[in-house]
């Protein structure tokens, strides 16, 4: 699948986002993080711009961006519907949240029950936003078990990051945040091996004998195509990565997503105070450039079926 | 439940459907010019503009499909490469600086040319139509004028067809005849991929198949029609000939041959004289009054024609005068049983197993003899016998270029008539079935005429230019005897090139060779690039100078085109024509109608549209330079035009013979006769009320056996299709070529130059011979292992259709395919740039590998890659960029440069005996084709390209 | 709305029947489907450098073709691609607009162009890449079963039909109510064996593809040609013979 950029954009800024909303959410009023509403303030404004800016971004590639607000009618069939939906609620008890703790200076029983709603609305959006590619039948590299709790796991860790940086302006050594953040990111990072290595070895359920409904007589090979030139489906779902191009690309994604971050994130840990700082600091950017990397990948390595027309044999 | 519909119609309402729309404000019929099918179209016009262009239902030819070109007519309209205005050349040659003048000038102009010529030396004008469906105007001008150089694109196209066809039979595959679609239980296609019958064709395979019928495609190549069929013979190029003999081989040796039919039809028992050395060896032993004698069964001889004659296929004769005299049929037994024809002797040539060829002629014999089939359908045979019912052999046979585009094209296609004939196949039920107007006489009557005698300034010529020489006293030879015509047809190079030479024109004028012409006059021919053999040699020609004067060799070039061609770029004057929608035509009986096996038809176009250009019918510019030069047949008695409406006047008025003139609809006084009467006036109106085409259905007694049906024979006589009703009689053994070959031995008073004896001795065999095409020993075929040929794709004509948005979508350029495990072997994979080397040169382009392809062979789609700058095309256009013309390697004379590549017989040229190599190109030079020229530039007022083209958006 | 009509039983299926047994690749349908919907219900189909270096366009249907198996026993199949109207369209199902939708009353799947937000979800959806997105008016386009031709009033019976099946010469292409086992499509279907395409998917295409025949190789009646007698003068044969013209 071609990755455009808006769209890799998109998932990661947005997965993060909702990811930091739902631990401040979560966290806050069950008093694991400091009630300080400037920190409060801090992280709900970086959470907010992260999703609200990637929800946007998302829409750049629309044919029709005026129109996207029909996008939320369909929540009954469409995973992409859903998550529009569930993204926008959970912006409401977000902002009642957030205003609340600013306004009174502390949590008190409505907000936080807004703030813990917010939280859950946070993870049914990474869920849904998971569930648009995880229920697209025509690509195997999507269509399989381990794309939800990647993008959950993978929105968590990069959630945990965030975190882990804003709270350490207001609390010198958050053991158990950075403790958390470096589990997290493990975790994240089993769940992409066990969904690259599912994609390496999983059979093909389509073949270009399944496609053309032939084979009686042998194998079968594409002659020519249907036009000379690149169409629309061959640009937008066409595209494809060599292997070594990938495996290079997976290595980066190792190092910047995961390797990289679990280091920094302890080193965080140990030392306190600025070096803490600048460590989680790095950390972040370090693990947004290796899930953006991720994230093309998670595109780039996605072959459609349509492909076997145009001759692929199997995906 | 109320509230919810709104909410839910709120955010994503539904959508309102007009399930009937008025498809359009008016319907009009006429005939598609997409390619030359002439099927018949509906066009739907709303607000101004073409809507869609369908079949028309209720047409003969197409019978409401159509392809995959016709359904594109809408963007050949929207071509930003039409012709806007007469242009004339102010840069040099090829480099597309025109200015624009208006008609008055053009005319002027072609007046001041032409008018010297004719009152002067009329044959210093050559005038050659291309894809011309008017020859029988084209023709009838050059006549007129004078000139005894015209042709249309015949001699690069099936002339080897239609001479084998038309001296055999009266018809020929190409056009003239079809498989008897219904009943044909074992179908046999020789090399065709598309052919002029596109959708007929289709249809009747389609049919076929579901009746169970076998299909056998006999193509080293396995694409298209061949996709569908039961069996591919996968044959090696140009070896089909003796593939056939050997199938008639393995026939005779079986005794599996319909002697009754040979007897009653053919020249089988006709006496040949065997007197070797003798003025008549070889000739029919003749009674007194010319007739061919039989060896009779009574003993003695009797006169081949007699009714009932009782004669012998085997045996032999002393003639009063002494000499020896055997049956044609003798002959053809003893020379086809030689073991030189056995398969197992034939089969590495042919590249196809002894086993499948055995097995095909099994096949055959079977289907012919074990399940012949027969209609309750009595006739009257020439002579006035009632026969109860028809009986036929099911085995029919269709073949193309595939055998005519080589030097040996005409004596293979003379093969496979022999085959047709030999099993009695020929206009039988379920056999190959005669198109009318077809038969004629093998061959028709008229001898080309333009032997300096017949030509004379001022005045029309003695005859028309393209005829049927019956030896060597009817060839056009100047005093000299030397060629007369400028492309030398029908001179000792090609004795029976009836369709002309146009393959040969440009050198031959470049080369003033046999003399100089003054000006080139063409139509409709895209000579700079994809109709000429050797394109890049033909581009040096078409701007070579005289270093003395500093004047073109080839002087004065006008050229009519409807788009920006290739050719375009060349002439010095161009006369802008219409499209096809926008002009009167007519596709008629004196030149390559629409008729049937089931009758005549023919047909003609109406304008549909208005030009939005100032552009004019090429037709009616003819006629008018015709009026203006003075011709007698375009004045009136007062000397004014005789067709003052132009070609409309013409189709309706001119006579051909009394009462014989384009169309055969609507004749006479009362509108109601066919084929012959006085000319109608309203005529056009009728055909134009009739969906624009005529179709006559014979009977039922006169739909089979037309070559000695008596009712048939005198129904075409009636309708002026046959001078008379006799019988036709095919000829197995060709008499006219005998008589040549007696010239080249030395006989009669007109007798080739010594250095061409030995090879009109040699290939104007009286019966079929095979030999190698002469390109594969002119080269060393080590350096050049691999057959090149070229097909046409299903949904692109020659060069027409690069203009085309729609089409060139689907084929913007062309690959060269090759076997997976030729390719293997030389390294090569998909999409690899190589280079293709003739001897002639070397070309660039992509491949891809297959596996339905003869292993010796490589082949591409014709006429797809396009000169930078033509068709009005961006610079960028895969066209230019990544597509190739194999014709720049085939060249129009053979290595050596001494003879042209063509047949020996028809001088047809030989497009697929092109040998090659192929190599993988170094990295820096993949990536483009190869050669490419300087682009063209635009011609004046070509407006920007669109970026986006949104035909249809409602506004 | 974009969840699918309840099935009902006996459901009207109007789709396509395509015979690849006796397709040569003519690219008809192709040109005659751009023809016909570039002033359809779904006009224009805005093509891209149409006389440029990357011409594209929007088509509705579109030809490819294979080769099936190696060496003689192969043989090269023309491959008409366009919408199956899948029984489980999960393009439709997929479509955050209900711009994609699947007709209750014959099964035809459109798309509402004048609410589309164009977000291509569509056709990653489609397995079979029958999705075509017009950059140029920003929504996406399908092949429409010719809406505009098949209930249209002001075309006489026999024409309504998809333009496609109408054109094609070798009447490769059929139409007809797949929902009903006793339509002429349905018997075709069973009697040549039709087959979906990438049934593992789960979409259960209306569309069906007829295989190829199976070639008829084998002499219709296998015969051996009676050798004739061994040396011997090969003509004597017919020395006797006496025919009557
Ligand atoms: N769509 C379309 N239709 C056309 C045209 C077009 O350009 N486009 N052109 C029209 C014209 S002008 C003509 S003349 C006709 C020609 O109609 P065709 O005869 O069908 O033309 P070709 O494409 O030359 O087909 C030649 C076929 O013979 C095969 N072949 C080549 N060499 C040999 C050989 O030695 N033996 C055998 N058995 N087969 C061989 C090739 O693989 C090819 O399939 O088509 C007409 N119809
Ligand atoms: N390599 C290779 N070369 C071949 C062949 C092959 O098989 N292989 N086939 C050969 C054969 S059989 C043939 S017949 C020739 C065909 O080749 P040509 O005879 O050159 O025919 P086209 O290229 O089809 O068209 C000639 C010109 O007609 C113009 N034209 C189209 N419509 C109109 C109109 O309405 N009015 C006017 N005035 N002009 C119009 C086109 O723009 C084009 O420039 O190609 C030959 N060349
Ligand atoms: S075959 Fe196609 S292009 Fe040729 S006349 Fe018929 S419809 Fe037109
Ligand atoms: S029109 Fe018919 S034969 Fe031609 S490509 Fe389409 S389906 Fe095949
Ligand atoms: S073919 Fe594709 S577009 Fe058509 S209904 Fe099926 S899934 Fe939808
Ligand atoms: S592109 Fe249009 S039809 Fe397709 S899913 Fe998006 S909104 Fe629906
Ligand atoms: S049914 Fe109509 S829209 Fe669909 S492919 Fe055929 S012609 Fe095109
Ligand atoms: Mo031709």
């Amino acid at each position: 699948m071609n990755p455009a950029l808006s769209i890799v954009f998109f998932t990661t800024s947005s997965g993060a986002g909702f990811a930091l909303m739902m631990l401040v959410g979560l966290g806050v009023p069950l008093g694991l993080l400091p009630a300080n509403p400037w920190f409060g303030v801090t992280a709900m404004v970086i959470a907010g711009v992260l999703a609200v800016s990637g929800l946007v971004s998302s829409t750049v590639h629309l044919g029709h961006p005026e129109r996207a607000w029909r996008a939320f009618s369909q929540w009954r069939s469409s995973w992409l519907s859903r998550e529009g939906v569930l993204a926008v609620l959970s912006f409401v008890p977000a902002a009642i949240f957030a205003f609340s703790w600013l306004i009174f200076g502390k949590i008190w029983g409505f907000a936080g029950l807004c703030g813990i709603v917010a939280a859950a609305g946070s993870v049914a959006t990474i869920y849904c936003t998971g569930m648009i590619y995880a229920s697209l039948k025509p690509i195997r590299q999507w269509h399989n078990f381990w794309v939800v709790p990647n993008y959950l796991a993978l929105g968590l860790m990069s959630g945990f990051l965030l975190l882990d940086l804003v709270e350490r302006f207001w609390v010198p050594w958050p053991t158990v945040t950075a403790i958390l953040t470096a589990i997290a990111i493990v975790v994240a990072w089993w769940f992409k091996e066990e969904y690259w290595g599912f994609i390496d070895t999983s059979a093909a359920p389509s073949t270009i004998a399944s496609a053309t409904a032939l084979g009686r007589r042998g194998a079968v090979r594409i002659l020519e195509r249907p036009h000379t030139e690149d169409n629309y489906l061959l640009k937008e779902m066409g595209f494809s990565i060599a292997r070594k191009h990938a495996t290079r690309l997976r290595l980066i994604a190792r190092l910047a997503a995961f390797a990289a971050p679990v280091v920094l994130t302890l080193i965080a840990l140990v030392w306190a105070g600025n070096a803490g700082v600048v460590a989680a600091f790095i950390a972040v950017i370090s693990a947004g450039l290796g899930l953006v990397v991720e994230r093309w990948l998670f595109f780039a390595e996605a072959r459609h079926s349509v492909t076997l027309y145009y001759g692929a044999d199997a995906v | 439940m109320m509230w919810r519909e709104r909410w839910r119609d709120y955010w994503s309402p539904r959508e309102t459907i007009d399930p009937s729309p008025r498809v359009s404000d008016e319907v009009k019929y006429t005939t598609c010019y997409m390619c030359a099918c002439r099927c018949g179209i509906k066009v739907h016009l709303k607000d101004g503009g073409v809507r869609y262009i369908e079949g028309n239902p209720r047409h003969p030819v197409n019978k409401g499909v159509i392809c995959g070109k016709g359904a594109a007519g809408i963007m050949q309209q929207a071509s930003p490469a039409k012709l806007k205005k007469p242009l004339m050349r102010v840069g040099e040659r090829g480099s597309g600086e025109f200015r624009e003048i208006e008609w008055d000038e053009a005319m002027a102009t072609a007046i001041g040319w032409l008018k010297p010529i004719r009152e002067t030396d009329p044959k210093k004008l050559a005038f050659f139509t291309g894809r011309d469906q008017s020859q029988s105007l084209t023709g009838f001008w050059a006549t007129q004028f004078g000139t005894p150089n015209f042709a249309a694109h015949g001699g690069f196209c099936s002339v080897n067809m239609a001479a084998a066809g038309m001296y055999t039979l009266g018809g020929s595959f190409w056009e003239f005849g079809e498989p008897d679609w219904e009943r044909t239980k074992l179908f046999l296609m020789f090399g065709v991929a598309e052919d002029h019958d596109s959708n007929p064709i289709k249809t009747a395979l389609s049919a076929m198949r579901a009746r169970g019928a076998k299909f056998v495609t006999v193509n080293p190549v396995r694409t298209g029609y061949s996709a569908i069929a039961d069996e591919w013979v996968g044959i090696r190029p140009g070896t089909d000939g003796l593939f056939v003999l050997s199938l008639i081989h393995e026939l005779l040796r079986a005794d599996k041959i319909d002697l009754e039919y040979l007897v009653r039809y053919t020249n089988a028992a006709w006496l040949v004289i065997q007197a070797p050395g003798e003025a008549r060896d070889g000739l029919f032993a003749r009674n007194a009054d010319g007739h061919p004698l039989v060896l009779s069964g009574a003993g003695g001889v009797a006169d081949a024609m007699g009714a009932g004659v009782q004669a012998k296929v085997v045996g032999e004769t002393t003639l009063p005068d002494g000499r020896r005299a055997v049956p044609v049929f003798q002959l053809i037994a003893e020379r086809y049983l030689d073991p030189a024809y056995d398969p197992d002797t034939v089969a590495a040539t042919c590249g196809i197993t002894a086993e499948t060829i055995r097995r095909l002629a099994a096949e055959i014999a079977d289907v012919a003899f074990s399940q012949e089939i027969e209609i309750a359908q009595p006739w009257t045979d020439w002579a006035g016998r009632r026969h109860e019912t028809m009986r036929g052999r099911p085995v029919s046979i269709h073949a193309m270029r595939g055998i005519s585009a080589h030097s040996n094209g005409f004596h293979t296609c003379r093969a496979l008539h022999l085959l047709q004939i030999l099993i009695g196949t020929i206009d039988v039920p379920g056999g190959w079935r005669y198109k009318s107007p077809h038969p004629k006489p093998c061959p028709p009557g008229p001898k080309p005429a333009g032997r300096p005698s017949q030509i004379s300034p001022g005045k029309p010529a003695g005859g028309p230019p393209l005829g049927y020489p019956m030896g060597p006293e009817d060839l056009i030879l100047d005093e000299a005897g030397g060629p007369a015509r400028i492309d030398k047809a029908f001179s000792w190079d090609a004795p029976l090139a009836n369709h002309g030479l146009m393959q040969m024109l440009i050198r031959n004028c470049w080369a003033h060779d046999p003399y100089p012409i003054d000006t080139l006059f063409m139509y409709m021919a895209n000579m700079a690039w994809n109709s000429s053999m050797n394109t890049t040699e033909t581009i040096r020609m078409l701007t070579d100078k005289d270093p003395a004067t500093g004047e073109y060799k080839i002087p004065r070039i006008i050229y009519s085109d409807a788009y920006y061609s290739e050719m375009v770029g060349y002439a010095d004057l161009i006369l802008p024509d219409t499209t096809y929608l926008e002009r009167w035509d007519c596709i008629s009986l004196l030149d390559r109608p629409i008729g049937g096996v089931d009758g005549p038809g023919d047909s003609i176009r109406q304008p549909i549209l208005v030009p939005d250009r100032d552009v004019r019918p090429f037709q009616d510019v003819l006629i008018e330079l015709g009026v203006q030069l003075g011709l007698p047949a375009f004045l009136n008695a007062e000397g004014g035009p005789r067709f003052p409406a132009g070609y409309k006047d013409y189709i309706a008025l001119h006579e051909r013979a009394p009462g014989v003139g384009p169309l055969a609809g609507w004749r006479g006084e009362t509108e109601t006769d066919a084929g012959r009467g006085a000319p109608n006036p309203n005529q056009l109106d009728r055909y134009v009320a009739n969906g624009c085409f005529w179709k006559y259905e014979l009977p039922p007694e006169q739909l089979y056996f037309k070559h000695a049906n008596k009712d048939y024979l005198e129904t075409a006589q009636k309708m002026g299709f046959i001078g008379n009703s006799d019988p036709i009689i095919l000829q197995l053994y060709l008499e006219p070529l005998q008589r040549f070959r007696l010239a080249a031995q030395g006989h009669g008073d007109v007798v080739p130059p010594p250095e061409a004896s030995k090879r009109i001795e040699t290939y104007f065999d009286p019966l079929p011979i095979w030999y190698e095409p002469f390109e594969w020993a002119r080269v060393d075929q080590s350096q050049f292992p691999l057959h090149a040929i070229t097909q046409r794709p299903m949904q692109m004509y020659h060069s027409w259709h690069s203009q085309n948005a729609w089409l060139r979508q689907i084929l913007g350029s062309n690959r060269l395919f090759m076997a997976r495990s030729t390719g293997r072997a030389l390294g090569l994979a998909d999409d690899d740039w190589v280079s293709i080397s003739s001897h002639a040169g070397s070309i660039r382009g992509q491949i891809k590998l297959m596996d339905g392809v003869n292993p010796n062979t490589v082949w591409t789609w014709n006429g797809i890659g396009k000169r930078s700058g033509a068709w009005n095309l961006s610079e960028d256009a895969p066209e230019f960029t990544k597509g190739f013309l194999l014709n720049h390697l085939i060249t129009d004379l053979l290595p050596g440069g001494d003879l042209a590549n063509g047949d020996p017989v028809t001088g047809q040229a030989a497009w697929y005996d092109l040998r090659v190599r192929v190599e993988k190109v170094a990295a820096a030079e993949a990536g483009t084709t190869a050669p490419t020229f300087a682009t063209m530039r635009h011609p004046p007022r070509s407006e920007r390209l669109p970026e986006v083209l949104r035909y249809g958006a409602r506004r | 709305m974009t969840d699918l009509p309840a099935p009902v039983p006996g459901q009207k299926k109007l789709g396509l029947v395509i015979d690849l047994d006796i397709c040569v690749g003519c690219h008809a349908c192709a040109s005659a489907c751009k023809e016909w919907n570039s002033g359809g219900h779904m006009a224009p189909l805005t093509d891209f450098e149409p006389y440029g270096g990357e011409p594209s366009g929007v088509w509705f249907n579109r030809i490819h073709s294979f080769e099936e198996g190696d060496g003689d026993g192969a043989r090269t199949v023309h491959f008409p691609r366009s919408c199956l109207h899948c029984d489980e369209p999960a393009c439709v199902t997929v479509c955050p607009t209900g711009a994609s939708y699947k007709r209750a009353e014959d099964g035809i799947v459109l798309v509402n162009q004048d609410i589309c937000i164009g977000c291509k979800l569509c056709s990653w959806a489609c397995p079979y890449g029958a999705r075509e997105f017009d950059e140029d008016v920003g929504v996406m386009k399908k092949c429409t079963l010719c809406i505009d031709r098949i209930y249209n009033e002001t075309l006489a019976e026999e024409e309504r039909l998809p333009a496609c099946v109408m054109v094609c010469p070798t009447k490769a292409r059929h139409f007809g109510d797949l929902g009903d086992p006793n339509s002429a499509v349905s018997e075709m279907v069973a009697r040549r064996g039709g087959k979906d395409l990438m049934p593992e998917l789960g979409y259960r295409p209306v569309n069906k593809y007829l295989p190829p025949r199976r070639d008829r190789m084998a002499p219709l009646a296998p015969v051996a040609l009676p050798q004739e007698a061994e040396g011997g003068n090969r003509l004597l044969r017919w020395i006797d013979k006496v025919l009557s013209r």
